[in-house]
């Protein structure tokens, strides 16, 4: 059977032989070959079934639009579903097999649906399957997504790279067939950066697939010299296997290149596919067109196929789906097919549906006649055709061509809602209305159909592209070549089918869009929703026009008044992992280190992930089982003795300028202007509404210089609402803004001890003494013999602490000598657990209770907003729906029964009162155990809490059974008066 | 002289080199950074000193100049000035002595890391990484844009070596992207 309907000639490379299976059966092919075209040289027509009806089918196109030969390509993790057999390129040892059939591909059990099609005519599953409700998701829809669809997923990971990237051009050319390659031509000759992009991996269009389009020469080699002509222009980048998907806006076009699809599996490191953002300043798209079938009876038969498709498949891959063929044409374009074909030694008949089609004398015509079935029930056997003398007669061919007449590919056009229009004379839209800025349509994509009118057309839009850039424009010389003109009768479908298939990939017959017109969904986007026409991974490429004809014919209206549906990106399906690129698993997004990251490491600290920052939560010990464990022993060490924090990812934000004070009293609720230089300041930033944004310290130190400390999480947020409010609220004010977050290794050393420790590292001609630098004091001081640093005495813990700064490459030093330093201290570092615990105790405000929905109000910090001046967000918080009596209060939670839990999220309710949300008093925003106390506690909002201290509460949560009392007590659990941290 | 020993961006006691077909990717920590931003009112006293620091005219909008001292645009009315971290390690304290109060200066050298790549075929590399036309690059050129998710200033030192400058923290995540880009390309 191997190589049964192999023809002579064709671009196929006879000395690179490659061996490949399909459903597990082994052939051959060529280098050159698709997996489609080696099939049916092999005398395989068969290569699928259709998605609802299981319908056998085979390759209706040779190229990307084709519907029917979707197969699962490659195996394992490889494995990759609904891949086109028409484009998959053959390498030796590829597999591929069939897909949606069960238990094979001859032997398909769902075929049944075929026969029992009256039952699925469209809509059905909006009508059936109603009773009872329940059923619809758990039985109907599995049952019904089970026997139609397409290919499996793997279910392993994809284990390929995908890269992206960025390319710059002044014309990118899409589409490199005798327009595209004369477009090149021209604007690489005339000097401007040219990108040439083509989907195929032979370029030169229907050069390769088409003999007697030159006058002079052979189309074929002139495609060939023009792109070796191209490819030694260092001004022009010649890119096959690269489908342009999709035009965005200003000239940005997505494009994804196939690097290695047609290779067994890429190469170490190197990616499978790359998604390029090509920035163009014009474009040209010159994707030629796509020839369109006719809807006729059982019209769907492997062996049935575009009439450009059989003579692509004859001359470019000399394959053939049989020694006998028709042609079913309503143009003469159809006629070159039955000329190829003939050439090839294959034996042909054509059928005309126009009644002046002439004669031949190499094969037969039969003028006026129309094909009203076919018979051959895994492969075309024979084809019934009504003669214009009313007769019938039967042929008995293993192949059809069928021709319909051309639409040209205009959907990039498209891609930003432009209409096409409807051209009278091709029978078909052209790119119309309002396109993509900068792309000009040419070739057959405006319906330039005759190769001397493509090759014309691609020059004439190049010279427009280079004119519009200011080039001079270089015209080289074209080829002469045929200028036929386009002679096509419309010709939609043969009247009285039943069973005519319009949408081959979804299965949507003529009948079905009657239908759809009969319950009054006539709008072409209700069409295309009802019946699903156009709607698969073809996205209706070789359907959309003949549905249109036909509603049109129903609702006796004309083609363009019915309209047409949009096109949107991407032009053909495009890999999930090609859009992810690199950002996948591990690589998903950096991360961020902070400066002692590597020494925590060494430590065994355990990280969690904050924004992209890694932090250490806690360092465990040798001989702790429980993070807990780790947690408690450094909050308690920390509070008895000394301990020493990463606080590095705490935003800083360089405030500089005459005005910066003025600026820090816009930003910031509280005032600012008069702080003293070297003193901090805590400072709470309102939202333009009223609501808290952040809150954080500014350190003053020069009268024109302040340090704006941010929470982690909002350090961009803050820095971009500071930028907004620089230059677009206060323009004139002198203040320049710029982070140093990271310029900075800063940690927080706090207990009663920590002034101790940095003693022993601040160089001694620094006072750090509670006299010397007192509580809110900050400074540019030395360390360790002369290295530069920041000194701030803040406490988030409550303790008496310092935070210390220095250049973060000497973070990693600094952690090491405090450590060092602070043995005789029994020093301990904390992580994020340990902070979050020790702010817990003393009832600082963080995140969660600055949680978008609160206000300095809220948060008992009402009197901070100062009414002395203006500040962002200040005359909002005085809305009365911000300042109700009952408002809610930040306050602390004790259990009554200690071994209880206070989690955060619980809701708070009046004891005796009903439990639910009209009644709720509040909630918990954060909970922690405190080892300090003994027990779990909270802290979090109940509504006028601050005058409810003592009153007992219910805590529940409904989602993890809590339910207990909870005692309301001050916030503030350690150290209420602040002696410590002043100490 | 203080007795801390600094780290690299990437984590170690030298600074890392790679080699990858044609390219020589080499970190960077031997330079000194810090901003400038002119005073409102006084862009053109800070121009002229930033000019008289450079031996240059202020470079204009997305270019570099400058030789031991070294200025990019970053914005307008702001500059980066690079200047050799052996002599110049206090390099903030002494541009804010020049500008006095014309301009804001903030030190900005551990802000960063920096990976300088070296070889003729770089651009075929990094469009796989970020949306800057290197292909019109002659050297002089400096542009800020995103590669890895990352704010990131890039710099045509000349034809062949081209300048990385992204954010210290993320270092190991930005060295990772420009090795997987080289292996990916060559």
């Amino acid at each position: 059977m191997s190589d049964k309907n192999r023809l002579n000639g064709g671009l196929i490379e006879r000395n690179r032989p490659m061996s490949f299976t399909f459903d597990g059966k082994r052939y051959s092919g060529y280098a050159g070959d698709t997996l489609a075209s080696a099939l049916l040289a092999n005398g395989v027509r068969l290569m699928g079934r259709s998605f609802k009806y299981h319908r056998p089918r085979g390759p209706l196109t040779a190229g990307s639009e084709e519907p029917n030969a979707i197969v699962e390509l490659r195996g394992g993790a490889r494995k990759e579903p609904n891949t086109r057999a028409t484009t998959a390129e053959l390498f030796d040892g590829l597999s591929a097999n069939s897909q949606n059939r069960f238990p094979s591909l001859k032997w398909d059990a769902m075929a049944i649906n075929d026969r029992l099609s009256t039952f699925f005519a469209a809509g059905f599953y909006y009508k059936t399957f109603m009773w009872p409700a329940a059923f619809w998701e758990k039985l109907y829809e599995p049952m019904i997504r089970r026997a139609a669809g397409l290919g499996t997923l793997s279910h392993e990971p994809d284990p390929d790279c995908y890269d992206k990237g960025f390319l710059h051009c002044d014309v990118l050319i899409i589409g490199a067939g005798p327009a595209g390659l004369a477009a090149a031509l021209t604007a690489g000759e005339s000097g401007a950066r040219v990108i040439l992009a083509d989907e195929d991996f032979l370029l030169g269009g229907r050069l390769n697939a088409e003999t007697g389009l030159l006058a002079d020469e052979d189309g074929v080699a002139w495609a060939a010299q023009a792109v070796a002509r191209l490819r030694s222009m260092p001004n022009v980048r010649v890119m096959p296997r690269s489908t342009v998907i999709g035009a965005f806006d200003h000239g940005v076009y997505g494009m994804v290149e196939r690097v290695s699809d047609h290779v067994a599996e890429p190469a170490a490191g190197k990616p499978r596919q790359i998604l390029w953002r090509i920035y163009s300043k014009r474009a040209i798209l010159s994707a030629g067109a796509t020839e369109r079938p006719i809807v006729f009876e059982n019209n769907d038969r492997p062996g049935i196929m575009l009439a450009s498709a059989m003579r692509s498949y004859a001359n470019r891959w000399a394959a053939t789906p049989g020694k006998a063929v028709a042609v079913f044409t309503n143009n003469d374009d159809g006629h070159r097919t039955a000329a190829d074909l003939h050439a090839k030694g294959v034996k042909v008949t054509v059928i005309d549906t126009r009644p002046d089609a002439g004669v031949s004398p190499d094969y037969e015509i039969l003028s006026g006649a129309q094909v009203v079935d076919t018979k051959g029930r895994l492969g075309l056997k024979s084809v019934d055709v009504q003669l214009s003398s009313g007769g019938t007669r039967t042929l008995f061919v293993d192949g059809l061509g069928v021709s319909g007449g051309w639409n040209p590919n205009v959907h990039m056009t498209c891609h930003q809602r432009g209409r096409p229009q409807w051209d009278e004379r091709l029978c078909a839209f052209v790119p119309g209305g309002t396109m993509p800025t900068g792309l000009i349509p040419a070739g057959a994509a405006i319906g330039a159909f005759s190769t001397h009118a493509a090759l014309n057309s691609g020059q004439d839009a190049a010279a427009t592209a280079l004119g519009d850039l200011g080039l001079t424009v270089t015209r080289p010389d074209l080829p002469g070549a045929e200028d036929a003109p386009v002679r096509v009768a419309p010709f939609w479908h043969v009247k009285g089918a039943k069973r005519a298939w319009v949408d081959q990939q979804n299965d949507v017959t003529a009948k079905d869009v009657k239908l759809a017109h009969q319950e009054n969904f006539t709008s072409v986007e209700h069409l295309k929703r009802y019946t699903t026409l156009g709607m698969a991974t073809d996205q209706g490429k070789t359907s959309n026009i003949a549905g249109l004809a036909i509603m049109a014919e129903v609702a006796g209206k004309q083609i363009p008044e019915v309209g047409t549906t949009m096109f949107r990106p991407p032009y053909t399906p495009t890999a999930i992992g090609v859009l992810a690129g690199r950002s996948r698993d591990k690589d998903f997004r950096p991360v961020r280190k902070t400066p002692s990251h590597y020494w925590a490491e060494e430590q065994g600290a355990v990280f969690v992930e904050v924004g992209m920052w890694l932090r250490a939560q806690w360092f465990p010990k040798p001989g702790e089982t429980h993070w807990r464990e780790s947690v408690d022993r450094e909050v308690l060490q920390t509070r008895k003795s000394v301990g020493v924090c990463d606080c590095t990812t705490l935003g800083k934000i360089d405030v500089q300028g005459a005005d910066a004070a003025e600026f820090l009293n816009k930003i910031y609720a509280n005032g600012f202007a008069k702080l003293a230089v070297g003193k901090t300041r805590y400072g709470l930033m309102l939202r333009e509404d009223g609501i808290a944004m952040d809150d954080g310290t500014a350190g003053r130190l020069a009268e024109d210089h302040f340090v704006v400390t941010t929470t982690t999480a909002n350090a961009v947020p803050v820095f971009r609402h500071m930028e907004f409010i620089r230059q677009c609220l206060y323009p004139d004010m002198d203040v320049q803004l710029i982070s140093t977050t990271e310029a900075w290794a800063q940690y927080a050393v706090a207990g009663p001890n920590s002034r101790k420790l940095l003693q022993k590292i601040v160089d001694p001609e620094f006072d750090i003494s509670n006299e010397g630098f007192p509580f809110m004091a900050c400074g540019e001081i030395t360390v360790c013999g002369g290295l530069r640093a920041r000194l701030f005495r803040i406490s988030f813990s409550g303790e008496l602490a310092f935070e210390i700064a220095v250049p973060t490459r000497y973070g990693d030093a600094l952690m090491r000598r405090l450590m060092k330093e602070g043995k005789e201290f029994d020093v301990t570092p904390y992580g994020t657990e340990a902070l979050s615990v020790m702010r817990i105790e003393k009832g600082h405000a963080a995140g969660n209770e600055l949680n978008g929905t609160t206000t300095a109000f809220n948060l008992g910090m009402g009197r901070m907003v100062s009414k002395k001046k203006d500040s962002i967000g200040s005359t909002l918080s005085e809305r009365p729906g911000l300042n109700e009596e009952d408002a809610l209060k930040l306050v602390g939670f004790k259990p009554v029964n200690a071994e209880h839990k206070v989690p955060a999220g619980a809701h708070l309710m009046t004891k005796g009162a009903p439990v639910d949300a009209a009644h709720d008093q509040g909630y918990v925003t954060s909970a922690c155990y405190s080892p300090n106390l003994g027990c779990h506690i909270g802290i979090g909002y109940l509504k006028s809490g601050d005058t409810r201290l003592g009153e007992v509460v219910r805590l529940v949560s409904p989602l993890t059974g809590v339910d207990h009392d909870v005692e309301v007590v001050s916030a503030h659990f350690v150290d209420p008066e602040g002696e410590r941290l002043r100490a | 002289m203080h007795d801390l020993k600094p780290i690299t961006p990437l984590g170690a006691a030298d600074p890392r080199v790679d080699n990858v077909g044609p390219l020589t990717l080499t970190e960077v920590t031997s330079v000194a950074l810090a901003s400038v931003a002119a005073r409102l009112g006084s862009e053109e006293a800070t121009r002229k000193t930033l000019g008289e620091l450079i031996g240059a005219e202020a470079p204009a909008p997305s270019r570099h100049t400058g030789d031991m001292l070294l200025a990019f645009w970053t914005g307008p009315d702001q500059w980066m000035v690079e200047a050799p971290i052996a002599t110049h390690e206090d390099l903030a304290h002494r541009l804010v002595a020049a500008f006095g109060s014309t301009a804001s200066v903030t030190e900005q050298t551990d802000a960063w890391c920096r990976f300088d790549l070296k070889g003729d075929d770089y651009p075929a590399m990094m469009e796989r990484l970020c949306a800057i036309d290197l292909g019109n690059w002659q050297g002089g050129e400096v542009q800020r844009t995103t590669i890895d998710h990352l704010g990131c200033f890039v710099l045509a030192r000349d034809a062949r070596t081209l300048s990385v400058i992204g954010p210290r923290s993320s270092a190991g995540s930005l060295h990772h992207a420009l090795i997987t880009a080289c292996r990916s390309v060559f």
